[in-house]
């Protein structure tokens, strides 16, 4: 508990530091482009009147969809990868699609899914599930025969193995590629929301932009940060408890 | 009943781990390996416990070819403990139990139980990593014993141990062997255990493994054994073939 405190204390130190530095930068940049935090933070108040609220609901639900629609995807084949045989089928399609630009196929995702909500999504999770699939698979062939021998000598079978040895053992691997692709998902948000919407936090920017509403495009700016830092926080939480053994 | 019959083994890449190895060890006998490290004795249990097959002869027990997972009378002790980091001693206790589909209620009971007579209780939250060597050891008993074996293999066990705890977990096989008839194959390099645990003891040439000889060790089976004249005798006797090696 006091551990929670200390760590409470150090991010309202890095919030305060923040503000302050953000405070004098638009005292010496002095230019509409760079309001002050309080003005910024009015701004935020009355547009949460205003329905920044559902902005920003509706970017959670596209990142958390996404999110978990790569982890659906890319857990399960990371693992199997520990299987030698399906691993050197998996192998040549991860490493010849890994390296493209995920973004590029833009065109040919809305083609499939449309224009709406369901192309975003899909657009971020094809670019988290190549993060996590690599990450898990590295993790699923590294993991020592020795523990599955363990297993197997007490009758286990297949499925056992999979339950009790091979998922928990790269359980951490799969938080830490997941810690990442927070921040990944979070600008290819952005980025879908840019175009073809009226709803989320990107399109809340790209509008107070064009309309040079500059406390507007901060209010949203800090509106994603915070996003971001919320889903950290979960991750945090179920990481401190799954990984307790590390 | 467990019995080797002219085992060989060769690795995919071509080690010649064993070979020819036959012994044989009798219902609630116990018997000890020894041999310098790569000759074999990890491949050897393996083998016995079916989770490798020889390249030819046959390991026999209980009168059937050892083979995964109809080996419900054998409990394995890896080197090393062969416990799981991410489960806690509770959980690395019962998943024997678990696997098996025994009930909740049931694993718990044997748990709890086995845990007090081995001093553990009170760890049950605990990691591996939290634990001393002879804790580790004690948990990787458990685990074994939960699953009520008729043949216990060990590899080791004892080995990365002080000397107090490994005394004292040297007493506590010896009682376990005693009152419950435990058919028990230990593999050590250590001559005194070997001497002390071991009614029989094998002992292997370096790699490939073969049987040098196989020593008979009668006097094997009681606490006091261990002082006296008998026991150095006989560890003199099990040094000179090892040596001979
Ligand atoms: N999977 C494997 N593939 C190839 N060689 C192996 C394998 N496992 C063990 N060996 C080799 O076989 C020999 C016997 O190993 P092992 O049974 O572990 O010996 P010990 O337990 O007596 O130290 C060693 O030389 C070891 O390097
Ligand atoms: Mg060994």
């Amino acid at each position: 508990m006091q551990g929670s405190e200390t760590k409470r204390g150090s991010y309202l130190i890095a919030i305060i530091l923040i503000v302050i530095f953000w405070y004098i930068l638009s005292v010496v940049v002095n230019s509409p482009a760079l309001p002050p935090p309080n003005t910024v933070l009015l701004s935020l108040i009355s547009q949460a009147r205003t329905g920044l609220l559902e902005h920003f609901l509706i970017s959670t639900y596209r990142v958390i969809y996404a999110i978990s629609l790569a982890l659906s995807l890319a857990v399960p084949a990371g693992l199997l990868s520990h299987e030698r045989a399906i691993d050197r089928f998996v192998a040549p399609f991860l490493y010849l699609l890994y390296p493209i630009p995920h973004i590029v196929l833009l065109p040919l995702i809305i083609l499939l899914f449309g224009i709406g909500d369901l192309s975003k999504i899909v657009l971020i999770a094809l670019i988290i599930f190549f993060q996590i699939l690599v990450t898990t698979r590295d993790a699923a062939r590294n993991v020592s025969d020795y523990y599955v021998y363990s297993l197997l000598s007490l009758g286990a079978n297949k499925r056992d193995v999979y339950r009790h040895v091979i998922f928990p053992a790269c359980l951490p691997k799969v938080l830490t590629a997941m810690r990442i692709s927070i921040g990944t998902a979070i600008a290819i948000l952005f980025f879908a929301e840019s175009f073809a919407t009226t709803k989320g936090l990107g399109f809340i920017i790209m509008d107070a932009w064009s309309r040079a509403d500059y406390s507007g495009l901060y209010a949203g700016i800090v509106s994603m940060a915070l996003l971001g830092f919320i889903l950290y926080i979960i991750l945090e939480r179920i990481e401190a408890r799954v990984c307790r053994w590390v | 009943m467990i019995e080797a019959r002219s085992i060989n083994k060769v690795y995919e890449d071509g080690t010649e781990a064993l070979k020819d190895i036959s012994f044989s060890v009798k219902r609630g006998e116990s018997c000890s390996i020894i041999g310098p490290s790569g000759c074999g004795k990890t491949t050897l249990l393996f083998i016995f416990s079916g989770l490798l097959r020889p390249t030819s002869g046959e390991a026999i027990i209980n009168g059937e070819p050892a083979r995964l997972p109809d080996m419900k009378d054998v409990a394995l002790i890896l080197q090393d403990y062969g416990l799981f980091p991410w489960k806690n001693v509770f959980e690395n206790v019962a998943i024997g139990l678990e696997i098996r589909g025994i009930p909740g209620k049931e694993i718990k009971r044997t748990v709890d139980s086995l845990l007090k007579s081995l001093n553990l209780n009170g760890f049950e939250k605990y990691y591996p990593k939290q634990l001393s060597g002879g804790m580790r050891q004690r948990v990787a008993f458990a685990r074994a014993l939960a699953l009520r074996p008729g043949i216990l293999l060990m590899d080791e066990p004892l080995s990365s141990l002080d000397a107090l705890s490994r005394e004292n977990l040297q007493n506590f096989l010896l009682e376990l062997w005693i009152e419950n008839k435990i058919t028990m194959l230990l593999v050590t390099h250590s001559i005194e255990e070997a001497v002390f645990l071991g009614k029989k003891i094998v002992v292997l040439s370096p790699r490939p493994g073969r049987v040098v000889k196989i020593v008979k060790n009668p006097d094997a089976g009681s606490i006091e054994y261990r002082d006296k004249e008998e026991f150095f005798e006989k560890c003199r006797e099990v040094r000179q073939s090892v040596e001979a090696t």
